[in-house]
């Protein structure tokens, strides 16, 4: 199924307008979440935090909670500690024990060191307030740089070390490449921690069934694995527990990741026999949860000639990723992936850092690291037009790689499937009238305001291969990272599609619809499609890494197809002529080039289900399929060197705002903003619009307004409500024109792309563009995001 | 905590319950009333996901506690449709232009958008955008709300079939 075949352009059903299927149970106020599973006799859940950024839990004495009428128990982390199993690191790190609930010292502000479990919310909040706990206070650090200095306080002292991670690949002659260029430039750039929070917190109830020894979950879930670790940290058969993967997540965005909220409760409800439900409130949520995202520091060094052409580049990330490592520490491993950007560059140095600091874990964020990577790449590539004199567009022009020269090998070892950079580039610089653009700028400049037009061309690696585990812990020989779906036609005809995963508003229900009807040639309003719960469903690794499009879509392929060779089978044993004689048409089936010879689809099915006199000698009965695709060009471990194939199909976005800032009060409006677009095939021009606009409103959050920010001096989190994380409104997100491009993939059966985390990961880079473009009349720059108005304000004006 | 019998006229039928004189207005609603289309973000009055209709005007069912609206009027969600089933304009625009992904703050988003349009059938999209203003989404960029609540507009106007 990996075999590269000439990628398909007419559909039936894909590439076509089509209602979201998913839409109408959520616009009639139908949709099922974590928060509306209510079942008799549930329990509920609330955190006591510590107050501290580090200190030493010497006691805790619960017996006034406990005496608060409906007050059933007190979790502490030591007696949890004592029943389960670590939770997974995605890194090596046996010293470092993440637990769900502090065990010993609570190493940040906002852990969460026992729970609280009574009749009601309410209760439960106001017994937290009568545990009480005896904490030593001690040394911590929230600077990530002062965090890798000799002699700094140690998050984790067992570790030896605030380094989670550190290695230094060098790919290519990158020494020859800068010492033979004529220009090279150096400078700092900072992503500050933000992340994109979705408007639901993360919500669970579990529920223990002592008559079947099993444990049932809804939840808000995005995560790869999720059975399995719940499995592992509670000591039980992943057999005995069932995730209902029909709960619709309410966004997720990457960061759904409540393993250690799921363990408390699933280990509660075992305990009490009752079911038990933990809602987080915003302030769990904000500063206990999940919810912070890349920190990143990045030391950017490019080598570049007269004429702009890149040929070499150093990038050194340091990634502050708070207490915990989890899977976070990997986000500095996909953009090895696409480590050079879209661009010819010949050479790659790289050397990431994973520091642990006293401060909230960071999870994973939609791009996995690609966005803030994205960002210190083009702001490398506009530094060296300005530093050259050279348009912005022509430095890219002259770099990107050319259509003709796919598949390109970048020096990581990846190749990049196809593209045509130059024809995105070419149709979003004419949507945007880029001589217009440069006037409308000019003109705002003349009234006083300081204006700049930006511009960022990017990738989103898709597919999500998971080669960057290998390569961050060697002890980690994961390959496979698959997708499957399973297609029943039932007796009457109808077909329902199973997938094994929960939606958080990517669509897949029409996704796989869509995909099923159009290989069936089947209306895909006809079609339903199930999340089928854990213990049904086939392998899935959720919906991460921008992979669904391209792994569920081509799994759902992959069982249509089977299907379709079923129908075809029993139609040649009743016709009794070979198969290449005859012609599928919208399920029914006819005699080539003698249609009134046709069995039609009512008649194949009934034979499947109810007539095995008529099926083929020793065929099984019924139509079904199931199909699992490995994720193509997957498979391979990294080679010593680090090279290594990551994520097979590359999507292209092409970014162009325009903005003004106020001179006086540094406030930054966007006023125009343009994006080109290639993902290949869509399979719903909707979703695919939706997620890209979207993506787009998350980077202006992270360019200009979010930062989960602490105070050095107490080590406290600032950042516990939405008066303090500021989100983009529909005032600060403008009206955005797309333009798209099609460039199918070879590697996959439509030619699909995928789309997941697009807008996300060019947006920040082309505001900061734009805003660094308002600055260059003051030779004035930032590289820190976001670029706060308080920050602009004070580059302009000084203190 | 005093406990109080209240009566909320919801989506045009008195319904009656118990609250706390802490409950706020949106746990009511979903806990005692089951009406679980309505849905709690922040519970600090930012995101607007727990937007209802009271007499008229949208508000924050998270800051109102349940005692507030006794003997009040509310919308909720559930309320849009026409007693046969029938979508809304507004829902079926919503729906139309995939005016949402994941669904989460859809309900607060529509509570806002109709009652935008409940007084101003010709909004401009300033207009619109100014509506939905204390209302948060984090996946669509607002772009296609906008066009949605418009399309509502035109259709309720009879401008388009």
């Amino acid at each position: 199924m990996n075999e590269v075949t000439k990628p398909r352009t007419e559909f039936r059903y894909v590439s076509k307008k089509r209602r979201v299927k998913e839409d109408k149970r959520f616009v009639t106020g139908r949709g099922k979440f974590a928060a509306d599973i209510n079942l008799p006799g549930t329990l509920h859940v609330a955190m006591v935090s510590s107050p501290y950024a580090c200190a030493e839990i010497k006691s805790i004495n619960a017996d006034e909670a406990l005496a608060l009428p409906g007050v059933h128990y007190v979790l502490t982390g030591e007696e949890l500690s004592q029943h389960i199993n670590p939770l997974l690191s995605g890194l090596d790190l046996p010293d470092v024990k993440r637990l769900p609930l502090a065990q010993g010292r609570a190493r940040y502000a906002g852990e969460w060191v026992a729970a609280v479990v009574a009749e009601s919310r309410h209760i439960a909040e106001d017994a937290v307030e009568l545990v009480e706990i005896d904490y030593e206070s001690l040394d911590y650090v929230i600077d990530p740089e002062e965090a890798l200095k000799p002699g700094a306080p140690l998050v984790h002292p067992e570790n030896g070390s605030n380094v989670f991670f550190n290695r230094k690949w060098v790919w290519g002659e990158v020494e020859k490449d800068f010492a033979a260029a004529p220009h090279t430039l150096a400078f700092r750039a900072r992503w500050s921690r933000c992340s994109t929070i979705p408007i639901e917190t993360f919500a669970v109830t579990a529920a223990w069934d002592d008559g079947k020894d099993q444990l049932d979950v809804w939840a808000s879930i995005q995560m790869p694995k999720y059975p399995e670790q719940i499995a592992r940290a509670l000591r039980i058969p992943v057999n005995a527990v069932n995730v209902h993967f029909d709960i619709d997540v309410g966004g997720s965005y990457g960061l759904k990741r409540g393993i250690r909220q799921t363990v408390i409760v699933s280990y509660l409800t075992r305990k009490l026999r009752r079911p038990v439900r933990f809602i987080e409130d915003r302030l769990e949520n904000l500063s206990g949860g999940e919810m912070h995202g890349p920190d990143r520091i990045f030391h950017m060094q490019i080598a570049f000639d007269n004429d702009g052409i890149m040929s070499s580049l150093k990038i050194k990330a340091t990634d502050d990723c708070g207490c915990y490592p989890g899977r976070a520490p990997l986000q500095l491993g996909k953009p090895v992936s696409a480590i050079v950007g879209p661009y010819r560059i010949g050479s790659a140095e790289y050397e990431a850092t994973s520091v642990s600091t006293n401060k909230t874990s960071q999870e994973a964020v939609r791009g996995f690291g690609q966005g803030p990577t994205n960002f210190a790449i083009e702001t490398a590539v506009d530094k060296v037009a300005r530093s050259l004199g050279l348009d912005r567009d022509e430095v890219r022009r002259r770099n990107l790689i050319r259509s003709d020269e796919f598949p390109w090998r970048i020096p990581s070892g990846s190749d990049y499937d196809s593209g045509d950079y130059h024809a995105v580039l070419t149709k979003v610089m004419e949507a945007a009238k880029w001589d217009a653009i440069h006037a409308r700028r000019d003109a705002l400049r003349k009234d006083g305001k300081l204006a700049g037009v930006g511009i960022a061309t990017c990738l989103e690696p898709s597919g999500g291969n998971s080669s960057f585990e290998p390569l961050f812990n060697l002890k980690n020989d994961t390959t496979t990272w698959m997708e499957s779906c399973l297609i029943k036609v039932d007796m009457l005809g109808t077909v329902t599609v199973s997938i094994g995963t929960s939606t958080a508003g990517q669509g897949h229900e029409t996704l796989v619809s869509t995909v099923v009807g159009e290989e069936l040639q089947r209306d895909p309003d006809t079609i339903r499609a199930i999340h089928a719960e854990s213990l049904m469903a086939l392998p899935s690794n959720s919906p991460v890494g921008s992979r669904m499009a391209i792994m569920l879509g081509g799994a759902a392929s992959g069982a249509a197809k089977k299907i379709r060779d079923q129908v075809m089978a029993i139609a040649a044993h009743n016709f009794q002529l070979p198969v290449d004689r005859l012609v599928y048409e919208g399920g029914d089936v006819s005699v080539e080039g003698d249609p009134q010879k046709t069995m039609t689809w009512t008649q194949l099915v009934d034979i499947a289900h109810r007539k095995y006199h008529e099926m083929p000698l020793g065929s099984e009965p019924g139509l079904q399929a199931s199909f699992i695709w490995e994720v193509p060009t997957g498979g391979a471990l990294p080679a010593a060197d680090g090279t290594v194939q990551m994520y097979p199909c590359y999507s292209f976005e092409a970014h162009i705002p325009l903005i003004a800032i106020d001179p006086d009060t540094g406030q930054v409006e966007i006023l125009e903003y343009y994006i080109g677009h290639d993902c290949g095939t869509v399979i719903n021009p909707d979703i695919v619009r939706g997620m890209t606009l979207g993506g787009i409103a998350h980077a202006i959050g992270a360019a200009l307004y979010e930062k989960f920010e602490y105070d050095d001096e107490t080590g406290q989190h600032l950042s516990g409500s939405f008066m303090d994380y500021l989100l983009p409104s529909s005032h600060e997100v403008p009206p955005i024109t797309m333009v798209k491009h099609y460039t199918p993939s070879p590697l996959t059966p439509m030619g699909q792309k995928g789309s997941g985390e697009s807008g996300y990961l060019g947006g920040a880079a082309a505001i900061a563009s734009a805003v660094n473009d308002a600055l260059a009349p003051l030779g004035k720059e930032i590289t820190t995001l976001p670029m706060r108005v308080r920050d602009l304000e004070k580059l302009l004006n000084g203190d | 905590m005093s406990e109080h019998k209240i009566t909320v006229c919801v989506n045009g039928n008195d319904m009656s319950g118990h609250a706390e004189a802490r409950l706020t207005l949106v746990d009511f609603l979903r806990d005692v009333l089951g009406l679980t289309g309505t849905h709690i973000g922040c519970e600090h009055g930012v995101c607007g996901a727990c937007s209802v209709i009271m007499d008229d005007k949208p508000v924050r069912s998270c800051l109102m506690y349940a005692v507030q609206a006794d003997g009040h009027d509310v919308t909720t969600v559930e309320g849009l449709e026409a007693d046969d089933g029938t979508m809304s304009p507004l829902q079926d625009a919503f729906w139309e232009n995939h005016a949402l992904q994941c669904g989460y703050c859809t309900p607060g988003m529509l509570i806002a958008g109709h009652a935008l349009l409940s007084y101003n059938l010709s909004p401009t999209d300033e207009e619109i955008r100014h509506a939905i203003g204390g209302n948060l989404c984090r996946c669509t960029g607002y772009q296609q709300i906008v066009e949605a609540v418009r399309m509502a507009a035109e259709k309720i106007r009879g401008e388009t079939s």
